[in-house]
This record gives structure tokens, C-alpha cells and sequence, in this order.
């Protein structure tokens, strides 16, 4: 092959991977973060509030939003759940009562489903409490690029929990769509929403 | 033990990077028993820089990389400077060689010419001193700008896409500075322009070490989208990784002018 016929592909080549590195940055049109293709697809198996097996299909046919937080969270988790609560009330009727927000537990040793239950009952009717054993629990957040932590617990027992400060979002076929940041306005929470609804 | 196991194991097994190192080693192993004889501190400085990629990539240190700014600012700190630097500063390419069979080692005078030569031009064309300390400083902004960060951090394949460049950028950038063969593609460069190539990369390395250190805002909202390691102040986090942005970071140039000038101290011992 001449050599500049080579050197001509190889341009092309430079381009190509270039023009797509940059189109897959985008992660569509979102107010929020578009993540489309670069989380995979929703898949659990959790132990739900009501203390029975909980699995991605259960939720499939609406729009989810999964959080990982625990009860004991004195800011980021309560914030969470009042501000995706005003999110789906803002998104209105166009929601359809479907969507499901799962509050998932990544402190099993201390959320039992009693206590998920009377803590999600509090933000919304929408929003479901589960966990699982830590093991299962670490697999689940590895697979959506979060994870949790322990502090040492003080002489009252008591200790934080590191954890992921992000909502995920999910449509109905369980594909990840839009990640809601504590930096993300509820206005663009719900246009989101909507959007996902739609969809 | 059990805890040294848990230590070894990848946190994500990645097969390109396992098999990289493999290969480095492997070659290199060979290399020796065929007879080349680099000496006991270039075979060590070769060994401990790509055992170094590997902690840091394919052990439980690579967990830590992914949810702790300042443990990722770290694994950066040896993929870009200290492993290459210590793989560079082995100048491995001759035990490479004697390794390949001598098939493998005509290859560019062979059929692939054209190919060989494009790619050698390629080669030389980053290793221009100004494009490689551009490339060398550049893609540490690159992948600290937080929305490219973000993307980097969530998506898997990214990360290892970036990992990877860091990679390899570090091994052009320290190959340039150490280079010592009068055969060889790299472009040699006099003792005085590696100096200042080393030295015109410090300030910008600073400069944006000290920007991450002084901040009073958290910079990379990742770490608090996928949650810490364990719980650490965010801005605590930001600063110790600042820091390492700043300080080690430089300290290599440091580092490495004053071997560019021992090895040039000897050149002239040996001369007279």
C-alpha cells in the first residue's frame, strides 16, 4: 500500500475516533446528567420494606429512581428523599403515579424493614425502603460506580456511613437515563422526569 | 492472610492491564536469560516501575483509587511519573530486543515498512520536546476537568481509557528525558533542552496542585455522587490530593534533571 494512502486512513481514523469519543460525551439532552451508556441496565435482588424478595423486575413498566443512603443520615439522605419528593410533585400528572423511588439501605446492621418503612412513609408514598445482606449490597453499588463505609462506631454505638449523594435514574425497560446530583435544581429534576415518563 | 488476599485481588480485573504487565515482565525476564546484561539497577528500577503500575491498577488499591480523590490523585502520581520514570530510567529497549526472536526484530525492514515508518514519524513527531511537555502537562488538565472527570470516574470503560493514556504519555514523556541510545527513534536531546523541557513543566503542575489544595469549593463532585472510601471530609480529601498533584509531582523533575546531569557528569569522566 502507497504510503500516503496509509497515512490518509490513518487521518481518517484519527478523526473518526475522535468525532465518537466526543458524541459520547454528550449523554443526551438533559437538565440533569444524561447517562445513557455509561451505566448498565437496573438489576437487584433486595429485601423490601414489607420484608419480602425485591427484584429489578418487579419495577419494570415505570420510571425508577434509586438511592443508597440509611436511616441514621442526619442531612444528605433526608435532603434526598424531600427533594425528589418535590421533584415527582412539580413533574404532576404527566408521572402518572408510576414512577417508584427505591430508598435502598446500604446499613443493613441497623435499617430493619420496620424501620425503612416508617422512614420512607414519612417523604412519599412513592418511595419504597430495601436491603440486603453488605455483601450483595457491595455488588449492587460496584455495578453503578458508588460504594458505602463504616466509620468507627462512639461509645453510644452510633457511627456514619459513607455513601453515594446521587439519585439514578431508570425508564421503564430499566435503562439508566439521568443521574439527579445535590447540585441539580428540582425544577430540572422534574422536567427530567417528564422527560423519562414520556419516553 | 486473609486480608493480604482480599489486599492482591483487582478490585476490577482489567485483561489488557494484566496482560500488559505480563508481557513487560515476561520480555524482559527472557531478555536476561538470553545473555543482556543491563546491570542489577536498571533490571531493579525496570522491575519495581511496572510492579508499581501493577499495585496500583490491578490490586485493592485501585477500590481506593475509585472512591478517594486523593488515592486516585496517587495511582496517577505512578502512572504518569514514577512507574515510566523508573521503567525509562532502566532504558530497557536492548534486554526488549534480545528478547524477540530475530524474525519478530526484522519485522520493520520486512513487508510492514511503510507501516514502521509512519509510525516511527508518529513517534517522533510527539516526542518534538515542546509537543511532549505540552502532551505531558496537557492531559493532567484534561482529566481533571471535573464534567470530564465525572464521566471518567462513572463510566468503567473510561476509566480505564484514561488510566491508559496516562500510561502511555508518561512512558514517551520519561523515554525523551532519559534516553541515552545514539541508535535509537527518540530524538536525542542535549542535557541542557531535558533541563528545560523538565523544568518549563513544573509551574503548570503547580499551579494547578495549588489551585486544588486552595480551593474552597469541592471540585470533583464524583467522589460525593459515588460516595468515599470511608468518611472523609470532602475538601480534606481535595487538599491532600492537591497536594500530590503539586508537590511529588514537580519534585520528579527535580529528580530527574539531576540524574540528566549525572549521566552527563559521567559521559565526560568516561570521555577523558
Amino acid at each position: 500500500m502507497p504510503e500516503h494512502c496509509i497515512k490518509r486512513r490513518l487521518r481518517a481514523g484519527l478523526v473518526l475516533a475522535l468525532a465518537l469519543l466526543l458524541g459520547a460525551c454528550g449523554g443526551g439532552d438533559y437538565q440533569t446528567k444524561g447517562i445513557e451508556g455509561l451505566l448498565p441496565d437496573l438489576a437487584f435482588r433486595l429485601t423490601s420494606e414489607s420484608g419480602e424478595s425485591l427484584t429489578a423486575a418487579d419495577l419494570r413498566g415505570a420510571p425508577t429512581v434509586v438511592f443508597f443512603g440509611f436511616t441514621h443520615c442526619p442531612d444528605v439522605c433526608p435532603t434526598a428523599m424531600a427533594r425528589i419528593a418535590a421533584a415527582t410533585e412539580a413533574a404532576g400528572k404527566d408521572l402518572d403515579g408510576e414512577l417508584q423511588v427505591l430508598f435502598v439501605s446500604v446499613d443493613p446492621g441497623r435499617d430493619t424493614p420496620q424501620r425503612l418503612a416508617d422512614y420512607t412513609d414519612f417523604f412519599s408514598d412513592r418511595v419504597t425502603g430495601a436491603t440486603a445482606p453488605v455483601e450483595r449490597l457491595r455488588e449492587l453499588t460496584k455495578r453503578y460506580r458508588a460504594t458505602f463505609g463504616y466509620d468507627e462506631p462512639n461509645e453510644f454505638g452510633d457511627y456514619n456511613v459513607s455513601h453515594s449523594s446521587a439519585m439514578y435514574v431508570f425508564d421503564a425497560e430499566g435503562h439508566a437515563r439521568a443521574l439527579f446530583r445535590p447540585s441539580d435544581s428540582v425544577a430540572a429534576m422534574a422536567a427530567d422526569l417528564r422527560r423519562i415518563a414520556r419516553s | 492472610m486473609n486480608t493480604l488476599v482480599t489486599w492482591l485481588q483487582p478490585w476490577e480485573p482489567s485483561l489488557p492491564v494484566f496482560a500488559a504487565c505480563a508481557l513487560a515482565i515476561g520480555l524482559y525476564a527472557v531478555g536476561l536469560m538470553r545473555g543482556a546484561t543491563p546491570g542489577v539497577w536498571p533490571a531493579l528500577s525496570y522491575f519495581v516501575g511496572v510492579a508499581l503500575i501493577y499495585a496500583v491498577t490491578q490490586t485493592h488499591y485501585d477500590y481506593y483509587s475509585q472512591y478517594l480523590f486523593s488515592a486516585h490523585r496517587l495511582q496517577h502520581l505512578v502512572l504518569h511519573h514514577l512507574g515510566p520514570f523508573l521503567i525509562a530510567l532502566a532504558m530497557p529497549a536492548g534486554v526488549l530486543a534480545t528478547a524477540l526472536p530475530a524474525r519478530v526484530r526484522a519485522w520493520p525492514q520486512g513487508r510492514a515498512a511503510p507501516l514502521f515508518g509512519l509510525l516511527r514519524r508518529v513517534y517522533r513527531l510527539l516526542q518534538q520536546p515542546f509537543i511532549a511537555g505540552f502532551l505531558f502537562v496537557g492531559i493532567i488538565y484534561f482529566w481533571l476537568t471535573p464534567e470530564i472527570h465525572f464521566d471518567a470516574m462513572l463510566s468503567i470503560d473510561r476509566y480505564w481509557f484514561m488510566n491508559w493514556t496516562m500510561l502511555l504519555d508518561g512512558l514517551l514523556f520519561w523515554w525523551l528525558i532519559f534516553e541515552r541510545n545514539d541508535q535509537g527513534v527518540t530524538p536525542r536531546l542535549s542535557p541542557g533542552r531535558r533541563i528545560l523541557l523538565l523544568a518549563l513543566i513544573m509551574p503548570p503542575q503547580i499551579a494547578l496542585g495549588a489551585y486544588i489544595t486552595f480551593s474552597s469549593q469541592n471540585l470533583f463532585e464524583i467522589y460525593d455522587v459515588c460516595g468515599r472510601a470511608f468518611p472523609i471530609d470532602p475538601l480534606l480529601d481535595q487538599q491532600i490530593g492537591g497536594l500530590i498533584t503539586w508537590i511529588p509531582a514537580s519534585m520528579m523533575s527535580v529528580l530527574a534533571a539531576v540524574i540528566v546531569l549525572a549521566f552527563r557528569l559521567r559521559g565526560r569522566e568516561s570521555d577523558a
